[in-house]
């Protein structure tokens, strides 16, 4: 049986690791498995920006995806972008593997506030089931308290529940069912 | 189900195409990649993409502008926003002049993006609607709605074909309820203006001073009530036809207004110093002799030449009778099942009484009789004791004492008895006359009959 792989990007607290592990475990079918942490890609950084490339992470996370990976997901401390995007909470291959989310922004520090657990226990839910769910397939959805609804900032991530919808809950179950997990 | 949409986007640099593509991708759109602007051309022939993102830096073959260019040679209407990382502005200046929806500096928030994205698909959305909307009107009045198996009607229809896409002043003369309008939209829809506004003006149910805001729009406060500039009518048609209904009705200021705009197409909003340019085709109607109005001297001869460049007289219906037994079984369907009620047609002996009646009103006197006849009738099939009343009301088939008066006050105290009848309802008056509502008001005003 396939698992689904959870590797950090620089230093990430293991108590956050566990909150994904317990997550993931939630809502896939497959055993969750933990890779040891990566160093981040000597090209990753963006100096001007002072920024990392989501893109040069989530090669680096799939580089190191075992035989049998269902999904893999990197999580990372570090601010991630993407040339046109000034930022982006994480990002996903629609119907791939890997999907990658960062930190910083789900952290209540980041917008100059004190430090909220509940809050980034709540954030860092939100944004793994919305990175793992474009990994099956689902795309942005138009209701706003579906954990697939786009956020563009961190308030619309407050916004949303940890649930998906009943449509896009059915899709990911019909998904989970199919044989490989092909499309249905 | 939600329309996938298809987007491009172009960069030499495959990381940021790849990138930008795949957070689109996540929003559900199809989104397609160029590496340069040659390869986004060919996509672009084969796709017609609803928004295209082009970098402005393309080094080596054609640069984003260019890019933009050839693309908006093969489809005029294509949303392109250009992206850049360096914000000047003669840059932004010339791809806006070029024809850029719009134009971004990455990084951008990604708010900024989504919003774009939303903005330009909702306005794609109803761009599409507007056409499919638009197509419907057009087969609508292109020839179903004008039943007949008349000759001189279907002379009449072929001429409307013939001259669609002419530019030329036309004048329908006809009795009222005869169809003008349905022959001036027939014009409209066949032609190359089908997809620009066909507007209708009908110029006995207004004031001068009314009729002239209406057709020329007014300046604000160019008088009482006049909050706003608001446009006219002829401003609203441009591009398209102004349909100006009971031309022999307008005053003399306001024939020498048209007049002006139908030789030089322009014209002055009431209160405005600055002119306003049009590209209007005008089809102008009337149920008077204008040829007699010309020479009593109520009508401008010179404006009577300029409209009068392609003439059509739409025949009475007493004079194409064949046509009612068509008519009647067309108005049958149509009423019927706009009303929700089961008639499955008219009888023999029905079509009968509606051939030997005369129709003053015309064809939309026959229309009038069947809904009245579908809302009262109890039976599947109209039959002809549904239409007793009309051949009652037939002053042919009765006798009656007509009072030693001129035909025309017979007329004013027929029209104040209907009026009273209807307790002042012009709308419900006029379809009892048969008559449409415009030619009542110029009777009102002909016979000064206040109401």
């Amino acid at each position: 049986m396939n698992a689904v792989y959870l590797v950090a990007i620089g230093s990430v607290p293991s108590q956050v690791m566990d909150w994904i592990d317990a997550i993931v475990s939630e809502w896939c079918p497959w055993p969750v498995r933990r890779l040891p942490p990566l160093v981040f890609p000597d090209d990753s950084y963006d100096t001007k920006r002072g920024q990392y490339k989501s893109v040069e992470i989530m090669k680096a996370v799939a580089r190191c995806a075992p035989e049998d990976t269902e999904r893999i997901l990197g999580v990372t401390e570090g601010d991630l972008a993407i040339p046109t995007l000034t930022f982006v909470f994480g990002q996903a291959q629609l119907d791939g593997p890997v999907a990658v989310v960062s930190l910083s922004r789900l952290r209540q520090e980041f917008y100059g506030l004190p430090s909220d657990e509940t809050a980034l226990k709540e954030r860092v839910a939100k944004e793994v089931l919305h990175e793992l769910g474009h990994t099956f397939g689902l795309t942005h959805c138009a209701e706003s308290k579906c954990v697939m609804s786009l956020a563009t900032h961190i308030g619309l991530v407050d916004n949303k529940e940890e649930r998906y919808c009943a449509r896009c809950g059915g899709q990911l179950v019909r998904r989970f069912a199919a044989p490989d997990g092909e499309p249905t | 189900m939600k329309k996938v949409w298809p987007i491009l986007v172009v960069d030499d640099e495959e990381v940021m195409s790849e990138s930008m593509a795949a957070w689109l991708r996540e929003d559900g759109y199809r989104v397609d990649t160029a590496a340069n602007g040659q390869a986004a051309v060919e996509l672009a022939k084969a796709t017609d993409y609803a928004i295209s993102f082009i970098d402005l830096k393309m080094p080596g073959g054609m640069d984003g502008i260019e890019t933009m260019m050839e693309m908006r040679r093969l489809r005029p209407e294509a949303s392109i926003i250009i992206i850049t990382a360096y914000a000047t502005v003669d840059t932004a200046i010339q791809a806006m002049k070029e024809g850029a929806q719009e134009y971004i500096v990455k990084p951008c928030h990604p708010q900024e993006i989504s919003m774009l994205v939303s903005r330009i698909l909702k306005l794609k959305k109803l761009q599409s609607e507007n056409v499919i909307l638009r197509k419907k009107i057009s087969r609508k009045y292109r020839h179903h709605d004008i039943i007949t198996k008349n000759p001189r009607m279907e002379e009449i229809l072929a001429l409307t074909q013939d001259i669609a896409s002419l530019r030329s002043t036309v004048l329908i003369c006809g009795e009222s309820g005869t169809g003008k309008e349905l022959v001036a939209r027939a014009i409209h829809y066949s032609g190359a203006r089908a997809d620009k506004p066909f507007v209708s003006v009908s110029c006995a149910a207004l004031t001068e001073t009314l009729l002239e805001s209406e057709l020329f729009g007014h300046e604000k406060g160019s008088f009482t009530g006049a909050e706003g500039q608001t446009k006219g009518k002829f401003e609203l048609a441009d591009g398209g036809t102004i349909f100006l209904d009971e031309i022999g009705d307008i005053s003399p200021k306001l024939q020498a207004d048209l007049l002006r705009v139908l030789q030089e197409k322009r014209f002055y909003r009431v209160g405005g110093t600055d002119e306003v340019s049009v590209d209007v085709r005008v089809i102008a109607a009337t149920n008077r002799n204008l040829p007699e109005e010309v020479k009593e001297g109520r009508f401008r001869d010179d404006l009577y030449y300029r409209l009068n460049v392609i003439e059509i007289k739409i025949p009475p219906l007493r004079e194409r009778r064949e046509d009612i037994p068509l008519l009647a079984e067309h108005f049958v369907q149509r009423i019927a099942s706009e009303l929700g009620k089961e008639v499955a047609g008219i009888s023999g002996d029905a079509l009968k009484v509606l051939i030997a009646y005369d129709w003053p009103g015309n064809v939309r006197e026959l229309e009038n009789v069947i809904e009245r006849a579908i809302v009262t009738s109890r039976n599947g099939t109209l039959v002809d004791s549904d239409f007793t009343w009309l051949t009652q009301r037939n002053p042919a088939g009765q006798d009656w004492d007509v009072p030693d008066v001129p035909l025309s006050e017979l007329e004013r105290r027929a029209i104040i008895a209907v009026l009273e009848r209807k307790r002042g309802n012009v709308k419900e008056a006029a379809a009892s006359l048969g008559i449409d509502r415009s030619t009542l008001y110029d009777k009102l005003k002909r016979y000064e009959i206040m109401h």
